[in-house]
């Protein structure tokens, strides 16, 4: 039998504790994948944020640093400046990134640090049971918007990839969808360039990926995929938005 | 022996410099703003690292990256910041990596002012940030004291794996005196095993302070209890003066130490047998000293600036044997030798003593 695929070593065997049709396990194996074909799983240090993806230790085979709420740029450029050849990435999810950690990772784009990072936009906090995030979008139910996320009191979604592409720092910027077999497989090559925008030592790269909450969000896997392709994207348009 | 005289905040910087520091975060506050202004230019000599931070907690979380990362790292702030940096510092313990805080300390709450105070006192030994953990907390009384402290504070943070901050009030932080940069006093500490490095072929590291089941958070507790208990056995530090034949002990630290001790040899001069006990760790407190001088002093007087924070371990040290008094100016107002003096004179004199400020 010829082996034509296989999952990469640096992609641990544990079973996730994500829920069923949540895309998270997915875009851990496209960050796997990107470090396998890097050769980079000996030089390979994660930054893991506080969410569902605070167990992203459990199934990368690398070196990982579990960061406070929202600070993984600062924690990742701490270990960056000590350890400059290494191949360092945060994955944080929207609460963290475009929420409480807004600071930190405006400050790291703008200047320049040599990290990856990878933030997962699924329009909920999923860890603490579905409440109102950043990038909830305009009537989207939430347990903390019981009625729809009204712009009146709550305001609107943010976009983090065109905030983060306006800073000089930026090198590499793009939204890539985790929906259907193509979208993952463009999500792929996003990821793998903004590791390679390291390696290459260009500066500060961010893929955002469009992902599902199933649970959260009350739809099935199947329900999710088609809700984030019609719902999400038009609010969160995919795309290269800077790149150097 | 070569002495420089030199402002407390530089003297600090080039000490940790000295003594292997090769990362520096931090963010602008007064009045310790020459110790991130010296490492900014003093870092690239030695191919080390200073980094702006966009604020305190970024600082402190840049740190723990590093500290994790197996580096000799240090911030340093003031006050108000180093509440912002209590997050991290909580971090940082409960991933068991070392670091070096300085908080050259002003006045509060809230924004306060910029001079001098011991306000933060509480702060700093009683937790600060959240959850089950402790910082050892050195408290130097000259600039002198503050470069060597802060040497061996890098060794006791990488020895037993915890943050130590080096307490200064602004005193410390900006007066020039002479200091002699000694060599630092290596340990001989193993190699950061754990730190993240990438695998390098070897078995991976993970730096966490998540402890999500209860049996490892407990179990996690209780070994760094352990910890706790042997840096209070080996780490505790105090200074005792004149206090053989002492009926009155003086407690005091930093500054204020030498202030008190001003008024202890005035106080002398004038008759009065006094003393004066320095805690030079705050966090592990010097308890045991002073509960052994209750058995012999007639009562304590205790002088801070700040309302009345370190006599509440002076008071627990004491254990009821004798009268803790406490005498203090806050706010940035600096006790003069003179207040303490009349302080004690009233004490000898048998008046009924009311906790002054």
């Amino acid at each position: 039998m010829k082996t034509i695929y296989k999952k990469p070593d640096v992609f641990l065997s544990e079973n996730m504790h994500y829920c069923p049709g949540c895309t998270h396990g997915v875009a851990h194996r496209l960050v796997a994948e990107a470090i396998a074909e890097l050769g980079a799983e000996e030089r390979a240090i994660g930054v893991a944020s506080v969410g569902c993806s605070v167990f992203a230790a459990n199934y990368l085979d690398c070196d990982f640093t579990e960061a406070a709420h929202g600070r993984a740029p600062a924690v990742a450029t701490g270990v960056k400046r000590v350890h400059p050849n290494a191949l360092v990435f945060t994955y944080q999810g929207d609460g963290d990134l475009a929420s409480i950690g807004v600071a930190e990772i405006i400050h790291a784009a703008a200047r320049g640090e040599n990290i990856t990072v990878i933030f997962i936009n699924n329009a909920i906090y999923g860890m603490t049971g579905g409440q109102m995030a950043p990038t909830t979008l305009v009537g989207q139910t939430t347990t903390t918007s019981p009625g729809g996320r009204n712009p009146a009191g709550a305001g609107y979604p943010i976009r983090m990839s065109e905030i983060i592409a306006t800073l000089d720092g930026a090198a590499y910027v793009e939204r890539a969808g985790l929906y259907d077999v193509p979208s993952i497989a463009r999500a792929k090559k996003a990821v793998k360039k903004a590791f390679e925008t390291q390696v290459h030592k260009k500066g500060f790269a961010m893929v955002e990926l469009l992902s599902t909450c199933p649970t959260n969000w009350g739809k099935t896997p199947v329900d999710a995929m088609t809700w984030l392709k019609d719902y999400m994207i038009p609010q969160f348009p995919l795309g290269v938005f800077k790149e150097v | 022996m070569t002495r420089e005289l030199i402002k407390g905040n530089e003297a600090i910087a080039e000490a940790a410099v000295r003594a292997g520091c090769r990362y520096f975060f931090g963010y602008p506050i007064t009045p310790q703003n020459e110790i991130p202004e010296y490492m900014s230019k003093r870092l690239p000599e030695v191919g080390g690292t200073y980094l702006q931070a966009e604020s305190e907690l970024a600082a402190i979380n840049m740190v723990y990256g590093a500290a994790g990362a197996g580096a000799r790292v240090m911030t340093s702030s003031s006050s108000p910041g180093i509440s912002l940096k209590q997050e991290g510092i909580s971090y940082i313990a409960s991933a068991k990596l070392p670091c070096v805080i300085v908080n050259i300390v002003r006045s509060g709450p809230g924004l306060g002012g910029i001079l001098p105070a011991q306000s933060d006192y509480f702060q700093a030994t009683k937790g600060g940030g959240h959850g089950d953990y402790r910082v050892v907390v050195f408290a130097p009384s000259s600039v002198q004291e503050a470069a060597d402290l802060v040497m061996e504070c890098f060794e006791v943070a990488d020895q037993y794996r915890v943050p130590v901050m080096l307490m200064g009030d602004g005193m410390i932080g900006q007066m020039m005196e002479p200091v002699e940069f000694k060599e630092p006093k290596k340990r001989g500490l193993h190699e950061k095993s754990w730190a993240t490095t990438g695998r390098q072929g070897g078995e991976r590291n993970v730096i966490s302070s998540l402890h999500i089941v209860a049996e490892e958070c407990y179990d996690f507790c209780l070994e760094r209890e352990a910890v706790y208990r042997e840096i209070a056995e080996k780490e505790t530090r105090c200074e005792t003066e004149l206090m053989d034949d002492a009926e009155i002990a003086v407690v005091a630290y930093g500054t204020v130490a030498r202030i008190a001790k001003n008024a202890v040899l005035k106080a002398r001069a004038a008759g009065i047998k006094t003393g004066l006990i320095r805690p030079i760790t705050l966090w592990p407190f010097p308890s045991d000293i002073i509960n052994d001088y209750a058995k012999q002093v007639n009562s304590f007087l205790t002088v801070e600036m700040s309302t009345g924070q370190m006599v509440e371990d002076v008071r627990l040290a004491v254990n009821g044997q004798k009268p803790v008094h406490f005498f203090g100016r806050t706010g940035g107002i600096i006790p003069t030798p003179e207040e303490v003096f009349n302080e004690l004179m009233k004490m000898a004199e048998g008046e009924k003593h009311e906790n002054n400020l």
